[in-house]
């Protein structure tokens, strides 16, 4: 073979980008060395599907530019994300049920049942949100650096293409587990197509096939959810494709010339980027296996209801710029269209911005106009979790009209005012310099705000009392739940909260098992034999009821919604499963961004603690509906429960103070338990992959330098070469 | 390049292979989870508890299927015919060789409790069919006896049998 492809290209482009026009030093054209069978059999293989040596002209010997920085290595992390997110994804999709009825509880089965299963899931949440951090580093590294500029515009626009088939993707995918934040988001964001005139209301009842968001809107996006990232790849195959023809960009922006200028994919790129994969791997770990659910909802914990929406509805964090942008505009139909606008702009970049110029470096204007659009998207991203009112909605306003003034009026005009530093000519000449520290410290920041930007979902308002913070054997990352404890905290819900509460997606197994309260076989069969399950058809036709055993789920103590309401006053006892995760309240900044480094994961059984003693008498001025207690803690203060607890209303056989403060403590430890079976494994082996990647990217690191090592510092005196050439 | 020290590609080769293994340690132990989780989940393996089968309800010469871990198992109250022929055989008869003393508890002759799956390719034969007077694979023609052994076709071993003990004369627990 012989790059026939580059041969192709060469031939008929007139474009002559870089990599097809590298010199030698003797002036002599540079091609990339080809791929050359070792043997016949490769050879007649070869002859045939020249796969081996595409794949060598495209992933070995292709020139890069030798000055690329780190940001450039995000392109090898996008490709490391797409690839772990369709790998859980096809993995998840055996386990998961699309149907309306079934779609919460699967996810809770996989998450509890099915082998790995926590790990899965929370791999393939958490990966979400890497992927889009990943993107947007990528996306802001090229508007840094001019990366969209003749001839890349094609390959920018690939990038929009694939930046919006990932929102589509992410959106489909957050519906899925069909919790409270799905069901809305999906009424929300499918709404959107209700401001198109005319046409609007049947476009988005075509797109929910019914009357509102049901069961046939989430087999669809079901189906969608599993195209979509096919799709994408597709589409990063044109954009690598584009990338291989017109070449890398780099830090200067100034085309490499001769073969000196660059470096060989392999082993210099791949290496470099494969260190920096490992560092991010470390990231996405510490999200996985310590703060699983800190950039997600809680009320996503609930499992889709019609008839109530949250009292807050956020996107994702990656979507909250866009959604500060829609909800900054009090029209609906121009509220839509700036939405939209603002990613379709993108699209646009490389004609709206008309400085021939490309790197920001030689751009002292534009690159402070860069840093405020970084800032102004950040701040729209932190109001898209803010309620829209008062102040917020002027600031989202200011911002707003910035985000578009920056594309439409800043970037063409400052190619024309512009007095820009001399660009150097080559990349020999261009000065490398202070670029790592100056990486390093802004990662770090980028991180941390894109990470801060999410607001928790609150159930309270602020301002108002904070639950306090108790000690939990189970927080941190080596945390693991006290046996006494979580037995205790058993018998509180056995002998008090089951009487209303249902903790319908435990079985009496589970009592059991590993990293529970872990009662002995026969204590589990005892517990589960007290209670009747009903069972059947028998021979006769009839159900019948009898004693539960180890498999069995806990029975509801109502039969349904309306009978335990009636039994309430017209309250309804949550179920109690996942309540633990389901019940969160603000932090508000900057403990939001802090609890992730602490981390401090246990809002919800601190939440609980403060509720279970937080009943207080009507303070004045305030009229209570009959039949409801005030609570301090509760979001409106207003509970149906009567205060649960009472000293001395169970009996602890171990000796542990018989107190309402003990037990408040105990039945939430057990409910934490409950909701998250699998915290101790997740922990303990959360350890080891961490161990394991800080080695693996230190090795990584040490290989690369040695890599790099006679890039970096030319060996001088080698065979009497000219240190000068090889000198940057 | 002949100017460099033994020692440094050495250390250099070592830093590699030490690289190279621990991504391939990292890669392999990645796959634990992604194979692991197609195993039975905890819930199935819990819904394959042991069974208790009431004996009393059936007649002598009458054959029930029940199930246990989603498998058909055969129940069958032997009659002394059937019991008589499954004993008469001489074992050279048999593809498989098995005394019918090994495939049922000791003092329960009337009782053989067997998986109903062909050992050919996994079909479920019929009772009471075939000329053994056992059962008949409608699938590749298999034969058993009323001893549940292979006598005659494709199928390589005679129908398994289930763990299962008996809790009194008229009770079983199968698993």
């Amino acid at each position: 073979m012989s790059g026939s492809s580059t041969d192709k290209t060469h031939g008929t482009s007139d474009l002559k980008a870089w990599p097809y026009n590298l010199k030698r030093e003797d002036g002599s054209p540079y091609e990339p060395p080809t791929y050359k069978p070792p043997n016949a059999i490769l050879r007649w293989f070869e002859d045939r599907l020249p796969i081996i040596g595409l794949s060598y002209t495209a992933g070995v010997s292709y020139p890069t530019p030798r000055n690329l920085n780190y940001w450039w290595t995000f392109g090898g992390i996008l490709t490391f994300m797409l690839v772990v997110q369709i790998v859980t994804g096809v993995v998840l999709v055996m386990h998961y049920i699309p149907e309306a009825g079934m779609a919460f509880n699967s996810v809770e089965h996989i998450m509890r049942d099915v082998n790995y299963g926590w790990l899965l899931r929370y791999l393939h949440s958490n990966g979400a949100s890497m992927f889009f951090l990943a993107g947007y580093i990528h996306m802001f590294r090229g508007m840094y650096y001019g990366s969209y500029k003749a001839p890349r515009e094609v390959l920018w626009i690939l990038g929009v293409i694939i930046y919006l088939l990932m929102m589509a993707t992410g959106f489909m995918g957050y519906v899925l587990p069909w919790g409270q934040m799905s069901y809305w988001a999906a009424t929300v964001i499918t709404n959107l197509f209700s401001a198109i005139p005319v046409v609007g209301d049947a476009i988005v009842t075509w797109l929910w096939g019914g009357y509102s968001v049901g069961g046939p809107t989430l087999t669809r996006f079901f189906s969608l959810h599993y195209l979509l990232p096919f799709a994408i790849a597709a589409v990063v195959v044109l954009h690598i494709w584009a990338l291989h023809v017109v070449g890398q960009n780099n830090p200067t922006g100034v085309d490499p010339q001769t073969e000196k200028d660059t470096v060989a994919f392999t082993p210099y790129a791949t290496i470099k980027d494969g260190f920096f994969i490992g560092l991010f791997a470390i990231l996405y770990a510490w999200f996985v296996f310590y703060i699983p659910n800190f950039l997600g909802h809680a009320d996503n914990y609930i499992q889709a209801n019609p008839a109530v929406t949250p009292p807050h509805i956020v996107p994702e964090w990656y979507y909250l710029p866009f959604y500060a942008i829609l909800r900054s505009i009090p029209n609906k139909l121009l509220g839509v269209i700036a939405l939209f606008a603002s990613i379709v702009i993108l699209a646009f970049l490389p004609w709206l911005d008309t400085s021939r110029v490309k790197s920001a470096r030689y751009r002292p204007l534009y690159r402070q106009f860069f840093w405020l659009f970084v800032v102004t998207c950040v701040l729209l991203g932190w109001l898209g979790s803010k309620p829209p009112e008062g102040g917020y909605v002027i600031m989202s306003r200011l911002l707003t009209a910035w985000y578009f003034i920056h594309f439409i009026i800043v970037l063409p005009l400052l190619g024309l005012i512009e007095q820009p530093k001399p660009v150097p000519r080559s990349l020999s000449e261009a000065a490398l310099k202070g670029g790592k520290a100056a990486f390093l410290i802004a990662l770090a920041f980028g991180t941390a705000a894109l990470i801060g930007t999410p607001q928790r979902v609150a159930a309270q308002q602020q301002g108002e009392v904070q639950p306090p913070r108790n000690t939990w054997s189970f927080a941190g990352p080596f945390g693991k739940f006290d046996r006494g404890q979580l037995q205790r905290g058993f018998k509180v819900y056995h002998d008090v909260c089951q009487t209303c509460h249902s903790l319908a997606l435990l079985s009496f197994r589970n009592l059991g098992e590993e990293g529970g309260p872990e009662f002995s076989a026969a204590e589990v069969t005892a517990i589960a034999a007290e209670y009747k399950v009903k069972d059947g058809p028998n021979d006769q036709g009839d159900m019948f009821e009898r004693p539960g055993r180890p498999a069995d789920h806990f029975p509801p103590p109502f039969p349904n919604e309306q009978a335990a309401r009636f039994a309430n006053g017209g309250s309804l006892p949550p179920d109690m499963s996942v309540l633990a995760k389901a019940r969160q309240y603000e932090r508000g900044f900057p403990w939001f961004v802090i609890d992730a480094f602490i981390p401090y994961q246990e809002l919800g059984a601190d939440y609980m603690v403060a509720l279970l003693k937080g009943y207080a008498p009507t303070p004045a001025g305030m009229t209570m509906p009959s039949g409801m207690q005030y609570n301090t803690y509760f979001p409106g203060h207003a509970i149906g429960m009567p205060p649960p607890l009472s000293d001395g209303v169970v009996t602890y056989t171990d000796g542990a103070p018989q107190t309402v403060d003990q037990y408040a403590k105990d039945v939430a430890a057990f409910l934490m338990w409950a909701a998250e079976p699998t915290l101790e494994a997740r922990k303990r082996i959360g350890f080891e992959v961490m161990i394991f990647l800080v080695v693996l990217s230190g090795l990584l690191y040490f290989t690369k330098k040695k890599v790099w090592h006679d890039i970096e510092k030319p060996r001088e005196l080698a065979r009497g070469q000219d240190p000068k050439t090889t000198t940057m | 390049m002949t100017t460099i020290s033994a020692a440094e590609p050495t250390r250099r080769d070592f830093l590699f292979v030490a690289t190279g293994a621990a991504t391939a340690v990292g890669a392999a132990a990645t796959l634990v989870p992604l194979i692991a989780q197609m195993n039975p989940d905890a819930s199935t393996i819990a819904a394959g508890a042991p069974i208790e089968v009431d004996l009393t309800p059936i007649a002598e010469g009458q054959i029930i299927k029940v199930f246990w871990r989603s498998k058909p198992i055969y129940i069958s109250h032997r009659s002394k015919k059937e019991i008589e022929e499954a004993q008469s055989v001489p074992l050279g008869d048999l593809p498989d060789p098995q005394p019918d003393q090994a495939r049922v508890k000791p003092g329960h002759d009337q009782w053989l409790v067997v998986i109903g799956i062909c050992t050919h390719l996994g079909c479920i034969p019929l009772a009471h069919q075939g000329d053994y007077d056992g059962w008949f694979c409608p699938c590749h023609g298999s034969q058993y006896d009323t001893s549940g052994r292979i006598r005659r076709g494709p199928a390589p071993a005679n129908l398994p049998l289930p763990p299962y003990a008996f809790l009194s004369d008229g009770k079983i627990q199968i698993g």
